[in-house]
């Protein structure tokens, strides 16, 4: 990292400016009639924003160690538990 | 060397390092940490066993004579809230795991010493308000704090005790992160994952519940107190709300806690089978993942606590299914134990008793949870006194059996003395005697029909009260002694060697009790864990720990 | 090890139970990753109920989330982008040694925060006087389902809208107050010179913590402003 710094430099800008962009699109596409897939692609939008910063601007990618990447998804993946087994009763009830 | 002349000299140890308060208020070292937690913790055992006893003592005539309905309802909350809380949780992580994690992975403290303490004094904050909250009128939601009635109807203390409970989390993520940013980054040279001793696994798996189930119950009381002080209608439904919702992330909590009182056990019972059966633990990889793989599925299970509520039908079958998959790594476990012993020289010592007791107690805890998983029994005997039985079976037949063989198991390591042996062997027949008297009756009670939370019941329901209130005064009896012959033996105890049990693990390999930075030279582990064939064709030379 | 005692004598930042600085430093970053962690699933409880009540009140949660200003939260999203580029330029300074950028970088970042309060505390401000504030005085009468002319927003639907956005977008701005919190330390510290390329972890600790909080809120952004803007 030190061996480039300009390199690294340009990266975070580069970064920053699709952050920018991405948040003007994301605005723009909620404008739009999707019908179900604004949801979606408003979603989309928010997760490659929000990789962007943890790959970059947080060094998962490049980490020396894997382990803070494990720990990443580990977390994730207990939220998709929580948020996919509580689902599994609101989405199959047959009263409200 | 030594001469009559020179005055014998104790070694210097964490204990008499330094003196007075001060010392011991701030801290930082883990081993006199886990002293606090112990005096805590005990406190509050004894706090909620108060609760329990006048519960018990309520429930020996069927007529309510000693309390009266809002006062039995009070008692049995405190009762699982402190238990739960503030003795379960915390009781074999922060003390024996606060003690053993950096001993016997031979780190000279855990990764964040202040962290530590800061979790300690979080959980004396948390209790504190819980004793206020008590003192000033207590709660009677029931643990659980079921929405809408702790939202819209109960008139008691239910914010402070929320409140309590969401600082004395914070006190158990902040062990959870501690432990496995040390077990991952502290082991000495040579400590490799396959050679960590399982009670060291157990807490990883146990951190891993910590961490990611707490932070979600810490919330959810957050929207209790704030649908409580502001009618929000999140969880009203007269206003939209759904009370499920506050079920389905109370017990994404909930029921992995369970995992966190019970796995820290298992933890212990390794330790001890592997030590009093002089053979290495049978299939040591399986126990190691059984208890990642029971703190995986523990999170996949949260709404059997919830069939009869209103989920759906499709999700109450899932999560059927789903709770049957934890009973395959607990299984592992105990056939896993009693292959270990198959075949050894078991010494029947004072925490061998306690880790037969805990696999009996265990098995009969985790099968009638299997009856509680399927769907069709779950409907007949929900909210009665076979859940009573099936939990406590787990909790106090499983965790505190776990908990009390594995603090004379270590006794030695902490104090620096032996406890008496044969009160301990007696102690440990007493709690059986008495645990199996006071909830075996239970599990018969809530199958004929005996409902959980009432003052009253029918008088045909009168024996098997009485013989488990009878039951109850005899386990009393057996849990003060421990703590009666254990505060003796501080005095007046024999002088522990640093091995007693000529058992493996690094703690046995330092003296006892510790001094402050746990070993006086980093060790350096070229062995297998559980190396009870070399240890028994050379036991380690006992040192008389006393004038070095 | 004699060359590891020898550090440990001489590094004042390295505390007794650690036997070299890159175990201290791998410690704290695995410390606050698994913090971050603990952190997702705090805010995964609240996404999970965001998650039931949107599914079961779109039409009412579309019309309550209409009447969010987007172009201050679009701007307050802009602005937290903007204040995670000064953490990462201040990381950078600190790991190369360059403690002018670092310091003007962590003020930039103060600024920016603040900024962001700032702003939260005008759209709160914009609700206490629209009665969009759960409670007794919360009002949502005839106000439309988008695409629906013909249906009113049931008002207690809203309201959970509403009670959720203070929960989240709260809790989101106290995790920024500890930020600057952190970060008004970080650069006393820094202004002392304690920041070295060698020992820089909590300007990197502190970092991660910020881009956490700007991570939250890219999400919060399109789930609570943006449910049903469509015309």
């Amino acid at each position: 990292m030190s061996a480039h710094p300009s390199s690294s430099l340009k990266l975070y800008f580069g970064i920053w400016i699709t952050l920018l962009a991405c948040t003007g699109l994301t605005v723009w596409a909620a404008s739009l009639d999707l019908g179900r897939f604004n949801a979606a692609v408003a979603l989309t939008i928010a997760t490659f924003k929000a990789i962007l910063v943890a790959l970059f601007f947080m060094h998962l990618k490049g980490a020396s160690e894997k382990l803070s990447k494990l720990v990443v998804v580990a977390s994730l993946f207990f939220l998709l538990i929580l948020l996919a087994l509580s689902m599994s009763d609101y989405a199959t009830r047959t009263w409200t | 060397m030594a001469t009559a002349s020179i005055p014998t000299v104790e070694r210097e140890n964490y204990l008499n390092k330094h003196y007075g308060v001060g010392s011991w208020l701030f801290t930082t070292d883990h081993k006199r940490i886990a002293l606090l937690y112990l005096l805590s913790i005990t406190f509050f055992f004894f706090i909620g066993g108060f609760f329990a006893l006048l519960i018990r003592l309520e429930l020996l005539t069927p007529a309510g004579d000693l309390v009266q309905a809002d006062s039995y309802n009070k008692l049995f909350t405190m009762h699982g809230m402190v238990m739960v809380f503030f003795f379960l949780i915390p009781s074999i992580p922060a003390v024996l795991g606060n003690f053993l994690v950096p001993l016997m992975i031979g780190a000279k403290d855990l990764a964040f010493p202040k962290i530590n303490l800061l979790s300690w004094y979080l959980y004396i904050i948390g209790g504190v308000m819980m004793l206020h909250c008590m003192l000033t009128g207590g709660v009677d939601t029931g643990w659980t704090f079921y929405v809408p009635f702790s939202t819209a109807f109960s008139n008691t203390k239910v914010v402070e005790a929320g409140l309590a409970i969401f600082v004395a989390g914070f006190s158990s993520i902040l062990t959870g992160l501690n432990f496995v940013v040390t077990i991952h980054r502290l082991r000495a040279p040579g400590m490799s994952w396959s050679r960590l001793p399982l009670f060291i696994w157990a807490h990883y798996a146990t951190s891993i519940i910590q961490l990611l189930g707490t932070p979600v119950i810490a919330i959810t009381l957050v929207l209790v107190a704030a649908e409580r002080a502001l009618h929000l209608g999140i969880f009203d439904p007269k206003l939209g709300g759904d009370p499920l919702l506050f079920q389905h992330l109370f017990w994404f909590y909930s029921h992995p806690a369970v995992y966190i009182m019970i796995l820290p056990s298992m933890g212990i019972i390794s330790e001890i089978i592997a030590c009093f059966s002089r053979k290495r633990i049978f299939g040591y990889s399986f126990v190691a993942f059984s208890s990642i793989a029971i703190a995986v599925f523990g999170f996949l299970v949260w709404a059997h606590h919830m069939f009869v509520a209103g989920i759906s039908v499709y999700a109450a079958l899932v999560f059927s299914l789903l709770s049957y998959l934890v009973a395959v790594p607990s299984a592992v476990k105990v056939f896993n134990w009693t292959a270990t012993m198959y075949k050894g020289s078991i010494y029947y010592d004072a925490p061998m008793l306690y880790a037969f007791g805990f696999l009996g107690l265990f098995t009969v805890g985790g099968l009638t949870g299997l009856f509680l998983a399927a769907l069709g029994i779950d409907v007949h005997v929900t909210d009665t006194y076979f859940v009573i039985a099936h939990f406590h079976y787990i909790m106090v037949g499983g965790a505190v059996m776990g908990y009390l063989g594995g603090m004379h198991f270590w006794w030695p390591k902490i104090s620096g003395r032996l406890y008496p042996e044969g009160w301990a062997k007696l102690a440990a027949l007493i709690v059986f005697i008495g645990f199996n008297l006071t909830f075996f009756p239970q599990f018969i009670l809530g199958y004929i029909g005996m409902p959980r939370r009432y003052y009253q019941y029918p008088p045909e329901f009168q024996v098997l009260n009485v013989l488990s209130t009878a039951g109850a005064t005899i386990l009393g009896v057996g849990y003060l002694l421990p703590m009666v012959y254990f505060l003796w033996s501080m005095r007046y105890g024999k002088p522990a060697p640093d091995n007693p049990w000529n058992a493996a693990g690094l703690e046995w390999r330092t003296a006892s009790p510790p001094p402050t930075f746990n070993f006086d030279e980093e060790p350096v582990v070229t062995w297998e864990a559980y190396n009870y064939d070399e240890l028994n064709r050379f036991p380690v030379k006992e040192e008389t720990p006393v004038a070095r | 090890m004699p060359d590891s005692q020898l550090t440990a004598a001489h590094n004042p930042a390295l505390l007794h139970h650690f036997a070299e600085p890159q175990q201290q430093r791998d410690a704290a970053s695995l410390g606050t990753w698994v913090f971050l962690g603990t952190e997702i699933m705090f805010f995964g409880g609240l996404f999970c109920t965001y998650l039931v009540y949107r599914r079961g009140y779109f039409g009412d949660w579309g019309a309550a989330s209409k009447t969010l200003d987007v172009t201050l939260g679009a701007t307050n999203t802009a602005v937290l982008i903007c204040s995670s580029l000064t953490v990462v330029l201040a990381v950078w300074a600190a790991q190369t040694g360059r403690r002018r950028l670092l310091i003007g970088n962590l003020l930039a970042t103060l600024v920016l925060g603040t900024a962001f309060l700032g702003i939260k505390g005008i759209e709160y401000k914009e609700k206490f006087e629209k009665h969009h504030v759960p409670g007794a005085s919360f009002q949502f009468n005839n106000v439309m389902i988008p695409g629906h002319p013909d249906q009113y927003a049931n008002p207690s639907h809203a309201e959970i809208f509403f009670a959720l956005y203070f929960v989240m977008t709260g809790l989101h701005a106290l995790h920024m107050i500890v930020g600057i919190g952190i970060f008004i330390w970080l650069t006393v510290m820094a202004w002392k010179g304690r920041f070295t390329p060698e020992y820089n972890t909590p300007v990197e600790m502190g970092g991660l913590y910020w881009h956490f909080v700007d991570i939250i809120w890219i999400y919060l952004f399109p789930l609570l402003y943006l449910i049903d803007r469509h015309p």
